[in-house]
């Protein structure tokens, strides 16, 4: 095991970290984890091992642990990603509003499947689980912190002509 | 206290159990396979579900507290059909290869299977398959066979203190794992191969030798740390096939150190040495037992009867048995011969001492203790199992501190550490004592550091305390010194004195009397004024010695050196005859541990080859020389003439105190100088030939020279490449590491390194060369 004395993270990051983790008592950092990942992962773009290592040794966790809520959530990106992460919602409620439509129109504009980036490192295509607002449906989430709701083909072309 | 039926038994347990607890006190057995009594409630795998009167559904009885009334009914209808329920989902994905499973025969889910499941199965689509994951050389995995329980990953968090293992993934893609390729480096990570209810963990070692249900399982006593963990030695076609834990809640609880658990492959190592071997001519020729005992006893009596008795050196190994041991110093001893010792890493002998070092306390009095003083003990390797118990006081609120002179990781949290070079450890010590205000002279010069405050003001809270003094203090060229110390403040504190033995049987053979008494030498002293010959049983001198580059030397240099041992490669190249002894399985015998436990054994296979055991052939070679009181017959008499009272006799000797010593070597040395602590797996010529735990990380550690970065850098040296390291005269080729956990200026090179014989003495001046 590697002990790098220096973060991988910015002083940004782990000023954003420390803000997390001081929501909670001082005995308890691990608390944080969560938004630590989340923070890391805006940072860096996806959680490398390496990344994770960091936010293990920033909170005083075990990395293996750090690894265990990396990989149970869907939204923390384990793997490269282009710069844009669309995640289409395909549970009932968007289904029914057409998101199969839009997913597929979605792919074919991309010429990518779900799980898949574009060869320009542009677009990553994501299948994503309800987002809660089934209302609005058919949903896209852009780099998981931006919702777009009542998507239609017409809207996708907007978006994507939007996202460079 | 509530009272609860189970099954129509009533059964009153204390508020706070859960159904399970209540079951098990009263014998009723529920299936389960998550639960485990030393370990968190997971809850996770669901199989012992049971039915609860006015509860709506069956309620898991490991999480289920037990309140006042509560009926409970383990095998009514609903409670069995949640159990089955449950059972099938398990075998969903559970691969149907018991026949070509390690852990076939002894498995949970076989055998609740049995009761539980179903005659065919109805899932008819893809199993689920789990890539395999290498956690080295000791544990083998199937992970396809994992049912999720979580007991390993629990295991590494609460009991061994660093979680190496865990459950990446959700629900079906869940894999118990390493984080990336890592492999499992505790000194504890054997016991999962117990835990794990399925074959998905399994000894890689022992992996497709054997079957469970071919094995005899006989009782042993692990011949390592001075703990006496009790193990079942598994025996097939006279044969140690693997050795598992036996549950004993005062000693080893139902764990076992990887050392204890694996080193029963040196027993069947090619080393063995299987028939006596005399050396003529400078070669090395078997011969049959009578010859061999002729030789020896007439070599031994020529050097006698030209030089005097006490020309001769009587050292043992202090793992070997207390029978053996006591035979060893009753043949020395009449033989009128006073040089007999078995502490022979040992350096510092000054001090008046009244009686046999030991813990001081039993070993479950340290899961109660609230303050604790480590003085250089690395006891994480040294007593992994101690370890673990400190570990578990430090979660109920212990305070440990920790002098030593490197910065090792416990695992636990330490309130307060003090690390310096071992020649600035006796006033590091000295600061701790004049800061707890304790009753000792030669202190006026010494200057309290605000870190030897803080630990003083630890020492002095808290009501159960103990000061433990770890194998490198009694090791230590001041050894006395730091002994001294941590006796004043012991006193001062109210706490109490106790020593981490770091041998099976130290304690017992300091207790049968295998100590040099009046005129006699002790183990250095026989060496440093060679002797004309030596009688050497069990040791390998050369290697274990506080210098081993000295201890080479007398050796090579004598006359005569007969040597009793079970491996031929222990004293070939300076014996002059080799007689093959039993090894620790194969003789019945007694060890002492490090709280005064008499723990014996019968001998679980007899001795390969030709080799006797010990005992008799001491005996024998007591009626060689027409000595008496060498007509014992069994083990079990020559015990009853070494210990008349047993335990008592044992107990009555026990004595910490120290007295007549000065505390003089209060400034560091200066320059680089060398750690020898005794690498976890060079312990004894057991664990060092036992080929599995040498390939463990701690294993390859063990073989390499550490130091810390800004060492490294001064240098000009480059970490994980070799380096040229010198000694007293020596020049020896190690392979550098990184360890900023040492101190500035300070070499880790652990003693009883064949490669470095040469270097000599365990701790002093150092210094390393580029290649």
């Amino acid at each position: 095991m590697t002990l790098s004395a220096q973060s991988l993270l910015s002083a940004d990051s782990l000023a954003q970290i420390d803000k997390e983790v001081a929501k909670y008592p001082a005995d308890q950092k691990p608390s944080a984890v969560m938004a630590a990942l989340r923070i890391a992962q805006v940072e860096k773009g996806w959680l490398a091992p390496a990344t994770i290592e960091s936010v293990a040794q920033y909170l005083g966790m075990p990395t293996i642990a750090v690894y265990e809520v990396a990989t149970f959530y869907n939204m923390y990106q384990l793997e490269p990603c282009g710069r844009h992460k669309i995640t289409v919602c395909t549970n009932l409620p968007c289904q029914l509003q057409g998101a199969d439509t839009v997913a597929d129109y979605l792919k074919q504009k991309l010429g990518i499947g779900f799980g898949e980036t574009t060869p320009d490192g542009r677009f990553t295509l994501k299948e994503g689980e309800c987002m809660g607002t089934c209302g609005s449906g058919p949903l896209c989430l852009h780099n998981n912190h931006t919702m777009h709701a009542h998507l239609s083909p017409e809207t996708v072309d907007k978006l994507l002509d939007e996202l460079k | 206290m509530p009272l609860i039926t189970i099954d129509d038994q009533q059964i009153e347990i204390a508020a706070g159990s859960t159904v399970m607890d209540a079951a098990r006190a009263a014998g009723i057995y529920i299936p389960h396979f998550c639960y485990h009594k030393k370990l968190s409630i997971a809850a996770s795998c669901r199989m012992c579900l049971i039915e609860v009167e006015k509860a709506p559904k069956p309620l898991p009885a490991c999480a289920t507290p037990v309140t006042d009334g509560m009926v409970v009914r383990s095998y009514s209808a609903k409670a069995v059909e949640a159990q089955k329920g449950v059972m099938e989902f398990l075998l969903i994905n559970h691969p149907l290869d018991c026949p070509i499973c390690d852990q076939g025969g002894e498995c949970q889910l076989q055998d609740i299977a049995v009761g539980y499941g179903g005659v065919a199965s109805r899932y008819a689509e893809a199993k689920r398959v789990v890539k395999e994951k290498d956690l080295g050389p000791l544990v083998a995995t199937d992970m396809t066979r994992c049912i999720h329980c979580s007991r390993c990953v629990r295991f590494g968090q609460e009991i061994a203190g660093i979680m190496e293992l865990g459950m990446p993934g959700r629900g079906e893609h869940t894999e118990v794992m390493p984080f990336l390729e890592h492999h499992v480096s505790s000194e504890l990570s054997g016991n999962v191969i117990d835990l794990c209810p399925v074959g998905a963990l399994t000894s890689k070692p022992f992996r497709f030798s054997a079957r469970s249900w071919e094995m005899a399982r006989r009782k042993g006593i692990s011949p390592h740390d001075g703990l006496g963990s009790n193990l079942a030695l598994q025996v097939k076609d006279n044969r140690v096939m693997r050795v598992t834990p036996v549950d004993n809640e005062a000693i080893n609880e139902c764990w076992l150190a990887d050392r204890d658990r694996f080193s029963y492959q040196a027993l069947n190592s090619a080393e063995r040495l299987t028939r006596p071997m005399v050396k003529d001519g400078g070669r090395w020729v078997e011969v049959d037992w009578p010859k061999a005992m002729a030789f020896a006893a007439g070599a031994l009596k020529v050097i006698r009867d030209t030089h005097g008795a006490s020309a001769i050196g009587f050292i043992a190994s202090p793992h070997q048995t207390v029978e053996e041991l006591y035979l060893f110093q009753k043949l020395a001893r009449a033989l009128g011969c006073e040089n007999i010792d078995s502490r022979i890493d040992r350096v510092d002998f000054s001090g008046r001492r009244d009686g046999v070092e030991w813990l001081g306390m039993a070993v479950t009095d340290l899961n109660k203790l609230d303050r604790v003083l480590l003085v250089a003990s690395t006891v994480r390797k040294e007593q992994p199992l101690i370890a673990q118990r400190l570990r578990q006081a430090v979660k109920k609120g212990a305070q440990v501190n920790v002098v030593h002179c490197a910065d090792d990781d416990l695992l636990c949290s330490v309130a307060n550490k003090l690390i310096a070079r071992p020649s600035d450890l006796v006033n590091i010590l000295a600061q701790v004592a004049k800061a707890v205000g304790a009753d000792i002279d030669g202190l006026s010069d010494v200057v309290v550091s605000d870190a030897a405050r803080a630990m003083a003001a630890s020492l002095k809270s808290g009501e159960k305390k103990a000061v433990l003094l770890g194998a490198v203090a009694q090791q230590h060229p001041a050894a006395s010194e730091l002994h001294v110390l941590a006796q004043a403040i012991a006193k001062a504190t109210g706490a109490t004195l106790g020593f981490l033995v770091d041998s099976a049987n130290a304690v017992g053979a300091g207790v049968v009397g295998c100590r040099p008494r009046q005129g006699g030498l002790n183990a250095a002293a026989m060496f440093v004024a060679p002797k004309k010959a030596y009688v050497i049983l069990g040791a390998e001198p050369e290697l274990d010695a506080a210098d081993s580059a000295v201890a080479h030397q007398a050796l090579a240099g004598a006359e005569l050196v007969i040597a009793l041992s079970p491996f031929k490669t222990a004293g070939a190249d300076y014996a002059q005859v080799m007689l093959p002894v039993a090894a620790y399985a194969e003789t019945a015998g007694s060890y002492v541990n490090m709280e005064g436990r008499l723990q014996s054994w019968c001998a679980a296979i007899p001795p390969q080859g030709e080799a006797r055991t010990a005992w008799k052939v001491l005996r024998v070679l007591g009626n060689q020389f027409g000595l008496a009181g060498f007509d014992q017959d069994s083990a079990e008499q020559v015990l009853a003439e070494a210990l008349p009272e047993g335990e008592a006799t044992v107990r009555a000797r026990l004595n910490n105190e120290i007295a007549d010593v000065t505390v003089a070597h209060l400034n560091a040395a200066a320059g680089i100088e060398r750690l020898g602590d005794t690498a976890v797996y060079q312990l004894d010529a057991y664990s060092r030939r036992a080929p599995a735990l040498q390939v463990t990380v701690d294993g390859q550690v063990g073989h390499a020279a550490m130091a810390c970065g800004a060492l490294i850098a001064r240098l000009g040296l480059s970490e994980d490449k070799p380096v040229k390291v010198r000694q007293s005269d020596a020049e020896v080729v190690f392979k550098l590491m990184r360890d900023d956990r040492l101190p500035d200026n300070v070499v880790r090179l652990a003693g009883g390194l064949a490669a470095a014989v040469q270097l000599g003495p365990r701790f002093g001046p150092i210094s390393l060369e580029k290649m």
